[in-house]
């Protein structure tokens, strides 16, 4: 439990820094922002207060009551029952690494376990224990890209189509340093190969996702391997789930996978809180951020567990850590290890297949309504781009009225260029009644 | 605690050996010691970098802590030990001798005055506690 300060202990520091009363420290704020009026209600009993909220919650949509195909970085799965009952035991319902960790070996073994389950999803030596999402883990890796080379390469591509949250992500990690960023210049939907001509000896940092922002499965060994000839490192985005059918990124060159955790049995919840996946080889650890657990023996030889290579963050390393932040996602965590070994391997690869072939039913059915076309041409995994007779917004206004909670509306993210065109998302939550009821749903709200 | 005669010492623990215009840097055996177990070091500049006086040449890190070492003199690098980051714990076992980190060729003698004898060096760390 947290105790804040006696009285006592406030006298005492006051006392010390030559000040009567608390008040006294915060003169140096003009009287009228010191105390603002708020004007807030009265209070409410927490049987009110818990109405309140229900009532709020209520006017909320969800995939419980929706049809949903909405994706774009953020999967409807289904979440076994376990993965929430081993996620709320006491010994584990905490976000925090707890301060003295190597008390906790429940905690760090469950770590441990996760940081080896996503190496050997990603086909990476070394993985940390996460970062905040996904987003931030790619400003990460371009953190550590830009570390790595001390300076010296200043220029990091990104993919087009990289998710626009993790670009905006970077852009804000990186603004006012020395960072160059390359990226959206070009065409989102064109090939990853023109990347290849921007890259160059200044180059730290090539990010690709894997499948793409728009669902496309590309081939990137080339790609990699004209990153390394140019001395640069490779930066892979995936969606672990896809990993189920795909090969490990680790095989085609990657030197860091990050990733977004939450389809590995993490809940939508509107956002948040979601799972930051970071893996690299094992030559770059020592300029990976984020806290890692290792595996010992204590001092009578049992198998114990500890916080290791800690002089990489910033609490010994100061200024000249690679990341300011530790934070992980301890029990987000958690929750995707669970859900993983529940799964097992032949697990994932069948909600891999299941996704990837109810989305290329759902695409194909979808191209045979009148006025319908699927732009994605190239191999898919489980999303595709519709371009439709009338802008998605509208689309997805009607298609509410269905019951149905349509794709995401790239025109939102990418303005005129992408007009009309809805990102279509599949898992194996939806049935092939759903994905009729979809199509049916298409043609009657655009029919004249 | 070895303190070799020959060798100048900064205050922050680096010692640099004169060989006319070639300055060898390292860093001492009280820094080893303070430092523990080190498992780590990288050197952070390349052969033919203009370096300054203060300059981070280096980073060591051991199972307890992570410190910089800085330049002692100004000059030019002309050698960096590559070997040295496969066998960081020669820093602990050898300090003045296989553990050196980066020879220079130094461009402002005048700087050496500046430096700490190793009778200087003795008092500085008796000084520190």
């Amino acid at each position: 439990m947290f105790i804040p300060h006696t009285d006592g202990e406030r006298e005492r520091m006051l006392h010390r820094i030559g000040i009567g009363s608390l008040e006294e420290l915060f003169l140096s704020v003009p009287a009228e922002h010191r105390f603002p009026q708020l004007n807030l209600p009265p209070g409410l009993t927490e049987m009110e207060a818990v109405g309140e909220l229900q009532g709020l919650a209520w006017g909320n949509e969800n995939t419980r009551d929706l049809v949903s195909f909405l994706g774009a970085g953020a999967y409807n799965h289904y979440i076994p029952a376990a993965v929430d009952f081993i996620l709320r035991r006491g010994e584990f319902y905490t976000a925090y690494t707890p301060y003295q960790p190597e008390v906790s070996q429940g905690t760090l073994q469950a770590i441990f376990e996760y940081q080896s389950l996503i190496a050997a999803l990603t086909g990476m030596e070394v993985c940390n224990a996460s970062h905040y999402d996904g987003a931030t883990a790619v400003a990460e890796a371009v953190n550590m890209a830009y570390a790595n080379f001390r300076g010296k390469r200043s220029k990091v591509l990104l993919s087009p189509a990289l998710h626009p949250q993790s670009i905006e992500t970077v852009k804000t990690y990186t603004t006012g340093s020395p960072i160059a960023l390359t990226a959206c210049e070009i065409e989102p939907l064109g090939d990853p190969d023109q990347l290849l001509p921007l890259i160059d000896n200044q180059t730290a940092l090539v990010v690709v996702q894997y499948p793409d922002f728009f669902g496309r499965i590309f081939d990137y060994h080339n790609l990699a391997q004209v990153a390394h000839q140019a001395g640069a490192l490779f930066a892979v985005a995936i969606n672990p789930i896809a990993l189920g059918i795909l090969t490990p990124p680790g095989e085609f060159g990657a030197d860091i996978v990050t990733g977004e955790g939450q389809p590995l049995g993490i809940p939508l919840s509107y956002g948040g809180p979601y799972l930051g996946l970071f893996a690299t080889k094992t030559e770059y650890v020592r300029k990976m951020a984020g806290r890692l657990v290792g595996e010992t023996v204590d001092n009578r030889g049992l198998r114990a567990y500890v916080l290791t290579l800690t002089a990489r963050e910033q609490h010994i390393r100061r200024e000249k850590a690679t990341s300011n932040i530790c934070t992980n996602q301890g029990l987000m965590a958690l929750a995707s290890t669970v859900y993983l070994s529940l799964l097992g391997k032949h697990g994932l690869k069948k909600v891999a297949e299941l996704c990837y072939h109810k989305a290329h039913y759902a695409a194909e059915k979808i191209a045979e309504v009148k006025g319908f076309q699927v732009l994605t041409e190239q191999p898919f995994f489980n999303e595709f781009v519709v371009k439709c007779p009338k802008p998605a917004k509208e689309i997805n206004a009607d298609l509410l009225e269905y019951g149905i909670l349509g794709g995401y509306d790239l025109e939102e993210a990418y303005g005129s260029i992408m007009e009309r065109s809805l990102l279509v998302a599949v898992t194996e939550m939806n049935t092939r009644e759903d994905i009729e009821t979809l199509v049916d749903a298409l043609a009657e709200v655009t029919h004249d | 605690m070895n303190i070799p005669n020959q060798l100048k010492y900064t205050s922050n623990d680096e010692w640099i050996k004169i060989d006319g215009n070639i300055g060898t840097i390292g860093i001492t055996d009280y820094a080893q010691e303070q430092l523990s177990d080190i498992v780590f070091v990288e050197v952070v500049v390349s052969v033919g970098d203009q370096v300054s006086k203060g300059d981070s040449c280096a980073t060591v890190e051991s199972v307890k802590a992570a410190a910089d070492v800085y330049m002692p003199l100004s000059g030019k690098v002309i050698e960096v030990n590559e070997d040295l980051a496969g066998t960081p714990e020669q820093i602990n076992s050898d300090p003045y001798g296989a553990a050196w980190m980066v020879k220079i060729e130094i461009s402002d003698p005048g700087e050496i005055a500046g430096l700490l004898d190793a009778a200087g060096y003795q008092k500085h760390i008796q000084e520190k506690g």
